[in-house]
């Protein structure tokens, strides 16, 4: 109900359209760097999103989830966050489908703001899993739909808004569009950012599964060309893949690594007796303490990341097949520990993700031999190959190798370092990852994301104002 | 937006024509800086510096600033904000006096006070508020070493510092929380127009490096910088030396 005289917008604050608003309160991505103030906003309904995009203000607003985009893309300085966690309800379940093939198929309807770890606490005992799930559960529906992520299983899946079936977006009019797939809207979105609309739910397609748990081979790679070796002969066989690279290895052990792949781990692959036998869809993820709130700097220095990459290394088996692990293990060993992002301490760090497409695994290897010759102290590299692009205009996966690594942001000249492998990357026609962005030079956008200009354009059309902006919309021009 | 390194990508330095302004503005458009507004007294020295900067790159626009003329703040710098975000504020103006001659001329020690202190009082407010309002950005502040303890030789510019150095960290404090971060650097003896003809103190310093320490600093979200680094130790020590010796040190 919009209140349009005067008299009325007095009363606005009490009224049940306006959502609760915090004072003005300092917001950071999960790297906790150049963190800035915004309003928060937290809507409980679609009714109170809608007021509150109204309402934002001239510097606008932006939809944020569970805060783990790396850099700035879910804040907005003097402006509004619309904190969409309290939008939060799983609506539908549908498991009467049946996909293409005849095999069981099933969707679930649900608002934005819910989690994927509440998404499988809810799925997992019915026997379905989530179609993609990035390193963490603790991203909302509506952000794994905004930065369009992808999981090991990208090689088999594509990205996660490639299962969605429809969603509904509030666009800067104040107007609600139930978008799916080939739509400009819905495409726009997908990896928009937020920039296009506040994602308020979506249908989403799952995967069935027989027992929460995994099963996964382990096997060693010496070095960068062993690896790439391997992951290009097997990977097709596994739908999860992924390795974990020592990127402070140099030399002849420059690049190695430890490949985990796995599927989810039928019934009768559960031994007849095991404990797991009683209830093989059980998700109990475990939880440690939080790290603590205040950390020194430098905790992660070039020694302790080397002798935890060499202990890691040497602890993998050289070759192990079938081990049974549980989803939270294999999917999101970081999860057990809350707030591991503040072993950086307060000056935070910054992830670097990019592809490099198939063909171009000689600006891959100049890359990491850069990388390790360098010494940037990350203690979780990641290496993976990507399948087909998804539609999104700018979803990041194309099909290529991708590493990603995180680094302390305080390390000296980190920032000129990384413009340096941004040109190389721009060079073989890659692209680095905006949901995990911080730094990137706004000129370097445009040759690494082909359809910018649409999206722009697209923008331009539904948002003239420039209602939706962020941190990241205005470092990068988006 | 500043970048995870703290690096701004807009600049505006209060003091167009100075010497470590434009040794920080050039280090920072050789990083991510593209559009730079320089602040200064209308004169053939505020053009030349504006060309310099655009021959890097940068987009550089000059406005009409006079220290001296506190009621024209609000309007010359609250127009450079609404024309875009500035995600760094350099208030780099500041004049040394003559003190010898100073000590003489009451007036000219004035204009010493006023330029340093008055004219950064009410140009550091009208900046902080405008940073306010767009949740974010940095004020970097160049005071002195010569704030820390008023020296015989120097007092009356070392008591303008202080005073601004006082004003400086009372206002970071203020904006705590708010999203703008205050910065407060404090440079030993820089070797530049200012000091010429001067004799060096020990642990001189440049330009360059006074720019290359605010960059560190920005990277570390730094309240307070000295340099050289050393300079903390040593100033603390004096700071606490007594009076009787202090005054008897050749400084």
């Amino acid at each position: 109900m919009p209140a349009d005289s005067p008299a009325d917008s007095r009363t606005r604050a009490s009224a049940p359209t306006s959502a609760p608003t915090s004072p003005a309160v300092s917001v950071s991505g999960w790297g906790r760097t150049a963190p800035t103030t915004a309003m928060l906003v937290r809507p409980r309904t679609q009714e109170e999103a809608a007021a509150a995009v109204r309402e934002c203000g001239e510097r606008g607003g932006i939809a944020r989830g569970l805060g783990r985009a790396y850099g700035d893309a879910a804040q907005n300085a003097g402006g509004a966050v619309f904190d969409m966690t309290g939008l939060d309800r799983i609506r539908v379940i549908d498991t009467t489908r049946t996909s293409d093939t005849g095999a069981p198929a099933a969707t679930v309807v649900c608002d934005a703001g819910v989690s994927l770890h509440h998404l499988m606490e809810v799925l997992l005992p019915l026997g379905w899993f989530v179609p993609v799930t990035p390193g963490t559960r603790y991203v909302t529906v509506g952000g794994a739909i905004g930065a369009d992520i992808h999981g090991k299983n990208h090689h088999v899946s594509g990205s996660f808004s490639r299962h969605v079936l429809a969603m509904d977006v509030l666009t800067a009019d104040g107007t609600v569009r139930t978008v799916g797939p080939g739509d400009a809207l819905f495409d726009a979105t997908a990896g928009g950012m937020g920039l296009t609309g506040v994602i308020l739910s979506a249908t989403v397609q799952l995967l069935p599964v027989e027992t929460s748990l995994m099963a996964v081979d382990t096997e060693r790679a010496t070095d960068l060309d062993d690896l790439m070796a391997r992951l290009t002969a097997t990977d097709h066989r596994y739908r999860y893949s992924v390795a974990w690279i020592d990127l402070l290895a140099r030399g002849a052990a420059m690049g190695r690594s430890v490949l985990t792949r796995g599927d989810h781990a039928p019934l009768d692959a559960l031994p007849e007796r095991a404990r797991a036998r009683r209830a093989p869809l059980a998700f109990r993820p475990g939880q440690l303490p939080a790290a603590p709130s205040f950390l020194p700097e430098g905790l992660l220095g070039k020694a302790s990341v080397g002798l935890f990459n060499e202990l890691w290394y040497r602890k993998a088996p050289r070759s192990r097949t079938g081990e049974l692990q549980k989803i939270s293990t294999f999917f999101h060993p970081l999860d057990g520990v809350p707030h591991w992002n503040r072993v950086y301490g307060r000056s935070g760090f910054v992830q670097y993700q990019f592809v490099v497409g198939y063909g171009k695994e000689e600006a891959l290897r100049h890359i990491v031999r850069r990388i390790s010759e360098r010494g940037c102290p990350s203690f979780l590299a990641v290496l993976k190959r990507f399948g087909e692009s998804d539609p999104g205009w700018l979803s990041f996966p194309m099909p290529g190798w991708t590493l990603a690594l995180d680094i302390p942001a305080n390390l000296p000249g980190l920032g000129a370092f990384l413009d340096e492998l941004d040109e190389e990357v721009a060079a073989a026609d890659g692209r680095v990852y905006l949901a995990k962005d911080s730094r990137l030079r706004p000129e370097m956008l445009a040759a690494m994301y082909p359809r910018l200009d649409d999206f722009r354009a697209l923008r331009a059309e539904l948002d003239p104002r420039g209602v939706f902006r962020s941190d990241l919309s205005r470092r990068l021009t988006l | 937006m500043k970048d995870a390194f703290g690096t701004p990508q807009s600049l505006l330095v209060l003091g167009g024509t100075s010497e470590i302004g434009l040794a920080t503005a050039r280090r920072l458009v050789a990083r991510r800086t593209r559009t730079v507004w320089l602040a200064g007294r209308p004169s053939p020295a505020l053009e030349k510096a504006a060309a310099g900067l655009r021959d890097m790159g940068a987009d550089v626009k000059t406005v009409a600033f006079d220290a001296l003329d506190p009621e024209s703040h609000e309007e010359s710098l609250g127009k450079i904000f609404t024309e875009g975000d500035i995600d760094m504020v350099l208030l780099a103006f500041g004049v040394l006096g003559d003190q010898a001659r100073d000590e003489d001329e009451p007036l000219a020690a004035v204009r010493v006070a006023q330029t340093n202190y008055t004219g950064a009082v009410s140009a550091g407010l009208v900046c902080a508020r405008a940073l306010q309002s767009q949740g974010h950005g940095s004020l970097v502040v160049l005071s002195s070493v010569a704030g820390e303890r008023a020296r015989r030789s120097n007092f009356i510019y070392g008591s303008s510092k202080a005073g601004l150095d006082a004003f400086a960290q009372g206002l970071g404090d203020a904006l705590h929380g708010t999203g703008v971060h205050v910065m407060v650097v404090r440079p030993g003896f820089v070797r530049s127009k200012m000091t010429a003809g001067l004799e060096e103190a020990p642990m001189a310093t440049t330009p360059d490096a006074v720019a290359a320490a605010i960059e560190t600093g920005l990277r570390r979200r730094s309240e307070t910088v000295w340099v050289p680094g050393a300079l903390r130790l040593v100033m603390s020590a004096l700071r606490h030396a007594p009076r009787p010796v202090f005054r008897r040190l050749p400084l």
